[in-house]
């Protein structure tokens, strides 16, 4: 029989103290993310709910409902450090810096029963595996939450829409284009046509590196949704790499009026409005 | 039924799409308007779908249909006030609607309607080169 529950609930305190005593002299404590009443608490929890899970559940299956609470205690911690900024290393050393304290205490009360140790050595490290992993992939996970949101917050700030001047917008396009982005810049650009009754806009990609002919077909998409709407969209800062890249693609472009410089579109632009620009005649 | 009602204005059609179209509404609405061109022999007609928020693949076929029809007649269409989202899904659509003449909302359509008749054909989708 089993002695890791028996021992888990008898040698909390002592357990405890050791574990916490260990994690703090690590090499993986971070005094400066993290008080050490913090540890202290966090420790006392999942070795509280720990002892409870052993007692009533099933060892070898930690995503079974008796360890629902161990579950989420861990991922909540592995969620918070990984805002900390703690290591995945660090992070998962949490749990597994609990076999030291617990090996101990296990071959205190087996004494000289070497198979009955083995057993449970076993045992006891095939559970906190499974929970160091399971803190480890929350982990992950929750950084890939933040690198999603900070993908969606780069979409959104890289798309700005801008007046050049009264019926005149210009949408400067910088980095590579996807489909995602894409349907951004096209949304955010005939948005902005009806809010401000444009009827001219330049899309400007002297900032994106290459073009292929799936990025060729958005803009092409986006320019024919344009017209559709009444506006008129000239193409603009397309460098020579580009333009024979376009040209060996066999992309068609000819229905779209292109300027290689944006002050070029931009005179067109404003023609089309019916504006010329002059300069003042000395009196 | 319900009718999409046909305005003239001088020699010009004025269709103003403020309900949700649905197929047989979108038929009738070709009939009557192709009736009207040849009555009142107008030359120029004025489609506004600025209340249109959702099209699918058939009302935008019926669009360009009518475009056409219209031209054989003798009369340029001009498509007004289309939604972000319409066009996104015409495009989507594979509905490009070449050779509709489009424009952001009724007044500069008009516009445009006036210099095409006048001999000045203006380009697709913008306004005239005058204000």
């Amino acid at each position: 029989m089993s002695k890791i529950s028996e021992i888990l609930r008898e040698h909390e305190s002592d357990i405890l103290s050791d574990w916490v005593k260990q994690q703090l002299t690590s090499s993986g404590s971070r005094p400066d993310l993290m008080k050490e009443t913090e540890v202290r608490e966090q420790s006392a929890e999942f070795l509280r709910l720990l002892a409870g899970a052993a007692q009533n559940g099933n060892m070898g299956d930690i995503q079974g409902a008796s360890w629902t609470r161990v579950r989420d205690l861990l991922a909540g911690i592995s969620r918070s450090r990984a805002r900390k900024g703690f290591t995945p290393v660090e992070t998962a050393t949490f749990v597994f810096s609990l076999k030291q304290p617990l090996f101990t205490r296990l071959h205190k009360a087996h004494g000289s029963d070497a198979g009955g140790l083995f057993e449970d050595v076993r045992e006891a490290t095939e559970l906190l595996d499974r929970l160091g992993l399971f803190t480890y992939e929350t982990y992950q996970k929750s950084r890939e939450e933040v690198i999603q949101r900070q993908q969606q917050e780069l979409l959104e700030l890289s798309t700005p829409v801008v007046k050049l001047w009264d019926g005149v917008l210009a949408l400067p396009l910088i980095g590579t284009l996807d489909s995602a982005r894409t349907q951004v810049v096209m949304e955010s650009l005939l948005e902005k046509i009806v809010e401000s009754g444009s009827t001219v806009a330049i899309i400007d990609i002297t900032g994106v590196p290459t073009v292929d002919t799936l990025v060729a077909q958005h803009l092409i998409k986006t320019i024919t949704a344009a017209r559709l709407m009444g506006a008129e969209c000239i193409i603009s800062g397309i460098r020579p790499q580009i333009a024979q890249t376009i040209v060996h693609l066999g992309v068609n472009l000819s229905d779209v009026m292109t300027k290689s410089s944006l002050a070029d579109a931009f005179a067109v632009a404003l023609q089309r409005v019916g504006l010329t620009i002059c300069r003042p005649t000395a009196a | 039924m319900d009718r999409i009602p046909i305005l003239r204005m001088g020699e010009f059609l004025l269709v103003t799409i403020q309900v949700d179209m649905h197929d047989r509404l979108a038929v009738a609405l070709q009939d009557d308007l192709t009736e009207r061109i040849s009555q009142t022999g107008a030359h120029g007609v004025l489609i506004d779908i600025s209340s249109l928020e959702v099209v699918d693949s058939f009302i935008g076929r019926m669009l360009a249909n009518i475009a056409a029809m219209s031209r054989i007649l003798d009369a340029s269409t001009v498509v007004v006030g289309m939604q972000p989202a319409v066009a996104i899904t015409l495009v989507e659509l594979g509905l490009s609607l070449e050779g509709v003449k489009t424009a952001l909302n009724v007044e500069k359509g008009m516009e445009l309607l006036r210099t095409s008749l006048n001999g000045h054909p203006g380009g697709l989708g913008h306004g005239p080169a005058k204000r």
